[in-house]
């Protein structure tokens, strides 16, 4: 008998064991597993949770949006807003303060991470879990303790006043765009730090070593080996400051700068302040676009990254 | 090919051959890691340090490096005293375990990464990695990622990227041991054939592998618990050690306690052997070493007697474990047709001139095999 024959032979001999299971249905037989849920129901609570609590607001803002005080569907709430400078001066101080903010984030962030990851000194692991501990902190927090460091009657004014005699001291930047600038970066740079001394603990460390012996100075190998390997956390961690600095509301109305006005703040004082409800949706939809289009652009270029 | 370009050029941007240990101590917080070490690597040796995990062997390739800074000694390179250079500017080649190759450059890049790093004029750096990559082989996959390579090609890259900045001195760190046992077989004929190609690059191997060390190396370091126990050429460590560690580690050994009774005679277990005593005066106690390879079964000169308590086919050979009054002798016999079963009567022999007197106590600290 060939292999197949035989192979053939054992199949037969083998297959009634296996069918009754599926087939039989008389006494004897195994019982007949029950019919499964189909997956798609188990989708349904919190998809239903989620359209409720998240979407359907959603939805109410974007139809807000496009309902004028007048009634009916129009876009000329989208047409006035854009047409206002207020609108404007926001969106662009929204825009300049989040990029500025993610830029000294990173470079911050990427500078502390390295001291903590590669230069060794006592305590260096304790800060390390004290940035999992701040990334807890509320953003206001931060701009309060700055407030009493900086604060018009904060401990730098206070010292300046005392040993110089002065009537003020010379910190009066808290209020103004710099302040926001300053708090968003002290509050957002863990967030930065910390996928960052994540992909640190993963880089081999003989590269580095086997870098040096190639003749590679320090400044050489966090440029040529560190910072490429660092890429795509410090993509990640950029982002997410960017989009999170976007549509900070805390820290700017804490600073209580008056001349900053950044879209949250805008869609604020249009609600709750001016009871315009249009024009505040019309913000909100272009605040919620904006940020929506910033992470589609992240996953694309993190997905050509291969990250 | 040119291995020749690959060398270190007198003038060129080589660094000088030649490694020395003077007095080199290294210690981390009180606990030294390496003792006085006291070594000379001559120009165009490989010299392979061998010992346990923890004997220190790779802190004193680190501090040639310059990534351990001694507590005491110095270290010198080409009879350059290196000890405060930082080790960007040692001039040296080093190929890790884990191959260390930069992931998001191509093959040809991290070869070229050390050409750059020492500001290699750029008309040259394309020729010179071409030469390196060809000298191991590789050339064909200058332009894929590490990441597309095997372990043993990655191997190849990163030694082709230690010789591009032609180094007086190459050192390897347990280059062989993230390979299986076939593709650490080639790349050690590999780095042999290199050697040959490359005689005036001086190589520092650690490895815990003596098998490593007795295909590569032309001499010996043996080092445990922090010290250099011996050192000599293969040969002279093999079949002359110094002490028990290294008759152990070296590879295998019977070790048989004895007493020295008179000129040329030892006594084992109360039974009369001959052995060279020149080493070892009358009643000192010593210990006998003799490679199992050179046991005989049955009777001959040095006869002792036990029972096999083990049996192991190896192929061409089998090695026969006995106890004899309570001490285990090991025989590496040739393929026996009818070998002995366990608890049959054996009697095993060596000629005198194949046993080496060793001073006793000298096992180190993982103990001599017995």
């Amino acid at each position: 008998m060939s292999v197949s024959a035989t192979a053939s032979a054992v199949a037969r001999a083998e297959a009634p064991a296996a069918t009754p299971s599926r087939t039989a249905h008389g006494p004897g037989s195994a019982p007949a597993r029950p019919r499964s849920v189909p997956s798609w129901v188990w989708a349904l609570p919190p998809v239903a949770v989620l359209a409720l609590a998240f979407l359907y607001p959603l939805a109410l803002v974007v139809q807000q949006s496009v309902t004028p005080d007048e009634g009916g569907v129009s876009l000329d709430p989208y047409a006035d807003v854009f047409a206002s400078e207020v609108f404007r001066d926001a969106l662009t101080t929204t825009v300049w303060l989040a990029v500025g903010s993610t830029v000294g984030c990173l470079v911050l962030g990427f500078v502390l991470a390295l001291v903590i990851a590669f230069v060794p000194f006592p305590g260096g692991k304790a800060v390390a879990r004290f940035v999992d501990v701040f990334l807890s902190f509320p953003s206001f927090l931060i701009t309060l303790a700055l407030l009493f460091v900086y604060g018009s009657v904060g401990m730098a004014n206070g010292l300046w006043t005392d040993v110089t005699g002065a009537a003020e001291g010379p910190f009066h930047f808290l209020t103004t765009p710099w302040g926001v600038l300053l708090a968003e970066i002290t509050y957002f740079t863990p967030f930065v730090m910390r996928p960052l001394l994540a992909a640190f603990s993963q880089l081999d460390t003989g590269q580095l070593e086997v870098a040096s012996s190639l003749g590679a100075g320090p400044v050489r190998i966090i440029r040529r080996v560190i910072l490429p390997e660092a890429l795509p956390a410090l993509a990640a961690g950029g982002s997410l400051v960017l989009v999170m600095c976007l549509n900070e509301f805390g820290i700017v109305l804490f600073t209580g700068a008056k001349d900053v006005t950044t879209l949250p703040m805008l869609v604020y004082s249009k609600a709750i302040l001016e009871s315009d409800y249009p024009a505040a949706c019309v913000v909100a939809v272009v605040n919620i676009a904006i940020s929506v289009g910033l992470y589609g652009l992240y996953r694309v270029v993190s997905r050509r990254a291969g990250a | 090919m040119s291995a020749a370009a690959l060398a270190p050029a007198p003038g060129g941007t080589a660094a000088p051959s030649g490694i020395r240990f003077e007095g080199v101590t290294v210690a981390y917080g009180g606990n030294v890691v390496l003792d006085r070490l006291d070594l000379t690597v001559e120009p165009g040796e490989v010299m392979a340090l061998l010992g346990p995990s923890g004997s220190g062997k790779t802190t004193a390739l680190r501090a040639v490096a310059g990534f351990v800074r001694p507590a005491a000694g110095r270290v010198f390179l080409g009879g350059r005293d290196v000890t405060a250079l930082p080790p960007h500017r040692r001039g040296i080649g080093m190929v890790v375990q884990s191959y260390a190759l930069f992931p998001h450059l191509r093959v040809k890049d991290n070869v070229a990464f050390g050409l750059k790093a020492h500001r290699t004029p750029k008309a040259e750096i394309p020729g010179r990695v071409t030469e390196a990559l060809e000298l191991v082989g590789m050339a064909a996959y200058a332009d894929r990622h590490p990441r597309e390579l095997s372990g043993g090609q990655q191997q190849r890259v990163a030694i082709a990227r230690a010789l591009a900045i032609r180094p007086g001195v190459l050192l390897l760190d347990e280059p062989l041991s993230a390979l299986d046992a076939r593709l650490r077989s080639g790349m050690l004929a590999e780095l042999a054939r290199l050697h040959r190609e490359l005689p005036d690059v001086s190589i520092l191997y650690v490895t815990h592998d003596q098998v490593e060390a007795l295909t590569l190396a032309d001499r010996i370091a043996v080092m445990d618990r922090a010290r250099l126990q011996d050192c000599g050429t293969p040969q002279e460590l093999y079949r002359r050690p110094r002490t028990e560690f290294t008759a152990s580690f070296v590879g295998n050994a019977n070790l048989l306690p004895v007493t020295v009774a008179g000129e040329g005679a030892v006594a084992f277990a109360g039974r009369p052997l001959a052995a060279p005593t020149d080493t070892a005066a009358p009643g000192a106690t010593a210990t006998l070493c003799v490679r199992p390879h050179l046991v005989g079964l049955g009777a001959g000169p040095n006869a002792l007697t036990g029972s096999v308590t083990e049996v192991q086919w190896r192929g061409s050979t089998h090695r026969v474990h006995a106890d004899v009054d309570g001490h285990r002798l090991m025989a590496d016999l040739r393929e026996l047709r009818e070998p002995p079963a366990i608890g049959d009567p054996v009697t095993l022999h060596f000629a005198a001139e194949d046993a080496v007197l060793l001073p006793a106590g000298t096992a180190g600290a993982s103990g001599a095999a017995p």
